[in-house]
């Protein structure tokens, strides 16, 4: 960034411009920056693939394949933007998702088992929720003990996959609305409402407002907003995201798994920071951390088109996380200064 | 006694004693301890012999916690180590020959050492949050063991390896042995020198030690430094006792069973005043519990619903808001006896209470 004031300095109507853009609007720069890499990304592979990249056929299968890590992080965004944190998400997902296998083979109605599911989830949540706010217990550690409950549960419902043969829940994976060779599944669409209503939420309601009160400044919290009920309800509302993970997912293998999602925790942690939202809290959007999905999703897609081996995948998440966390720092130090 | 009952282990020991004494009952064979060939063998030895990776991270992991900080990367950085080791030995001529091993586990050392090196760079000179530094390495790092095994899973037969997990030396496991020496090692550093005083210091209030003139970012280095170390140290005896580097499955977990035996030995999360003994019961609790859990036929891939259940338990035990609750209950109580019924037994049962609530606060 200061690269870029050099270059402005000379011209001093433009540097004004960008000196109140950037006190004014300093929480987008993060957002910008994950859309300025994911158009790179984009860029790149179509150029390293020779023109095989930027086609409706792949750019599909990004949402179809991500759908359920998009539903993770519009939870986890919400807890973050609370100076929170979600280890629980990968697990609950895992529960979940064997949780409706095992229901609907012992023949339950999907009408009845996915309410069910997402219920179990939201308790989870409420569990969560609680210990943060009545027992004063950090985040980390009251999700903690949501990941290892999630996850033993998981094994208490079964030891090994599930088949889904329901075709309620497999119409939501193999369904393909097309346009042209666009297409886009019930699942895809079932993400996209996700997104939509978390946006929607955090920007226009006063719930949304009071979430990113509680994380940027605990004083102005108190001045008659509902903390209380809203930090309890952040982690309900990732418990039922996680909850909707596991119904996208098991949809989408076909299958209920219990070591599903071992590690999904901090994929979504770090699409999340990716997109934008800063860990201390108080400052995110949903749509950033869409962005820091499709980024995710974007990087995973050209390591599997270039053969390169997974492991990669892991190292370049890890290096692009620290990228933005170091950017992040340098914005919240800056905004430090000047208040 | 009530010195006892104040002592910061009363808590942790007790519960050791007691998750003995259950197993005790339950099936007597537990605490039975057999010598054959100038070894002891038995369901205690195992514990002894199978905490040493827990314990390794844990004693550093409560160093860290100790200055307001936390290590997510533990894990990897043990899978990076038994990776690095596992591949010298696996490439050089001669897997059995001792100066191999040697050279092996130096190398393997001296790769946590840097990667500890690398937390602590984040966290006190860039000045990231520590969960967030140390993710960044907890997710590259099973990354970068993969490319060092190539992503297989080596194995080798070399038999000073093997020795480091399951030989014996003095009747008792060697792994055991490498246990009592990180013990002695942390434990001598941070109590017979300022060193523990300092960490403290900076965990309670680190612009305030700063001021007066700690050298707390050095201090602070210092402690992902030595978590990496003692990880590294673990990731190679968790590859011995498998005798292969496993870049998934090592230290899978286990930054969370750490964090949970330094909370359970009575150091808060917040940072400042540590325990190291505390730790060490915390890590055999843990280690009972899970040799608890087998001997009940639970799979262990469901032992982590019994967990969550020790950590909701130890945090709400812990809790400020339980102790307001529990006080204002018992007051209730008593202003609800008449006047001439309580005398002197009353009185002596509040306290006896009173300081139980207390103990509370220090655990």
């Amino acid at each position: 960034m200061t690269a870029l004031e050099t270059t402005t300095a000379r011209r001093t109507s433009l540097r004004d411009y960008y000196q109140s853009f950037m006190s004014r609007r300093a929480s987008l720069i993060p957002a910008f920056a994950a859309i300025a890499i994911l158009l790179l990304l984009f860029i790149g592979a179509e150029i390293l693939l020779r023109g095989d990249f930027i086609a409706p056929r792949n750019i599909s299968a990004l949402l179809l394949d991500n759908a359920y890590l998009l539903v993770l992080a519009v939870g986890m965004t919400f807890v973050m933007v609370t100076a929170g944190i979600d280890l629980s998400v990968g697990s609950v997902m895992a529960f979940t998702g064997i949780w409706l296998a095992k229901l609907l083979a012992a023949g339950m109605s999907p009408v009845i088992a996915i309410p069910l599911i997402l219920m179990g989830a939201a308790l989870i949540g409420l569990l969560m929720g609680v210990l943060v706010q009545y027992f004063d217990v950090q985040p980390f550690i009251a999700t903690l003990a949501g990941l290892f409950l999630a996850r033993g549960l998981a094994f208490v419902v079964s030891l090994s996959s599930i088949k889904v043969e329901d075709s309620a829940v497999l119409w939501l994976q193999s369904t393909r609305f097309r346009l042209g060779s666009w297409y886009i599944t019930p699942t895809g669409i079932l993400a996209l409402l996700v997104v939509i209503v978390g946006a929607f939420v955090m920007q226009f309601t006063r719930f949304g407002r009071t979430t990113y009160a509680i994380g940027g400044n605990e004083q102005s919290a108190l001045m008659g907003l509902k903390v209380a009920r809203t930090t309890v309800a952040v982690y309900v509302i990732s418990g039922v995201c996680a909850g909707l993970a596991g119904l996208v997912l098991t949809a989408y293998s076909g299958a209920g798994y219990p070591r599903n999602g071992v590690g999904t925790e901090l994929d979504t942690i770090a699409a999340v920071v990716i997109g934008g939202t800063l860990l201390t809290g108080g400052r995110g959007y949903v749509l950033g951390s869409m962005v820091g999905v499709f980024v995710y999703g974007t990087i995973k897609t050209i390591i599997s088109f270039m053969g390169a081996e997974q492991s990669w995948m892991q190292i370049i998440i890890g290096a692009l996380l620290l990228v933005f966390i170091v950017i992040q720092r340098a914005i919240v130090a800056r905004s430090d200064r000047r208040s | 006694m009530r010195r006892i009952v104040k002592s910061r282990l009363f808590w942790p020991v007790a519960a050791l004693i007691l998750l003995i004494l259950i197993n005790t009952i339950a099936r007597p064979q537990f605490v039975r301890i057999t010598f054959q060939d100038g070894r002891l063998y038995g369901a205690l030895i195992d514990i002894l012999r199978n905490s040493a990776p827990l314990m390794l991270v844990s004693l550093g992991m409560t160093i860290v916690i100790a200055t307001r900080g936390i290590d997510l990367s533990v894990g990897a950085v043990m899978a990076v180590s038994g990776a690095v080791a596992l591949t010298i030995i696996d490439g050089s001529a001669d897997p059995n020959s001792l100066g191999t091993v040697i050279v092996a586990l130096v190398a393997a050392i001296l790769v946590s050492l840097v990667l500890g090196m690398w937390n602590g760079l984040l966290v006190a000179v860039l000045g990231i949050q520590p969960i967030i530094a140390t993710l960044v390495l907890m997710l590259a790092g099973r990354g970068v063991a993969l490319l060092i095994t190539g992503g297989f899973i080596t194995t080798v037969n070399s038999s000073p390896f093997e020795f480091i997990a399951s030989g014996y030396t003095l009747l008792l496991p060697f792994a055991f042995f490498i246990s009592i020496a990180a013990i002695a090692a942390v434990g001598l550093a941070e109590r017979r020198t300022a060193l523990g005083v300092l960490t403290e210091a900076v965990g309670i209030n680190p612009e305030a030690s700063r001021l007066a003139g700690v050298r707390s970012r050095s201090i602070i280095w210092t402690a992902y430094a030595a978590s990496g170390v003692l990880s590294g140290i673990a990731g190679v005896i968790y590859a011995s006792n498998i005798r292969a580097a496993d870049a998934n499955a090592a230290g899978q977990f286990i930054e969370l069973y750490a964090i949970l035996a330094v909370v359970l030995g009575g150091t808060s999360l917040m940072g400042g005043k540590f325990s190291v003994a505390g730790t060490v019961v915390g890590v055999f609790i843990i280690q009972t519990l899970n040799s608890t859990i087998l001997f009940l036929g639970v799979p262990s891939a469901q032992s982590p619903v019994f967990f969550a259940v020790v950590v909701v338990i130890v945090v709400v035990i812990q809790s400020p808001h339980l102790h307001r609750l529990t006080r204002s209950l018992i007051r209730s109580i008593r202003t609800n006896q008449t006047p001439e019924a309580n005398g002197t037994t009353t009185n002596g049962e509040s306290a006896g209470e009173e300081s139980t609530s207390d103990v509370e606060v220090t655990v």
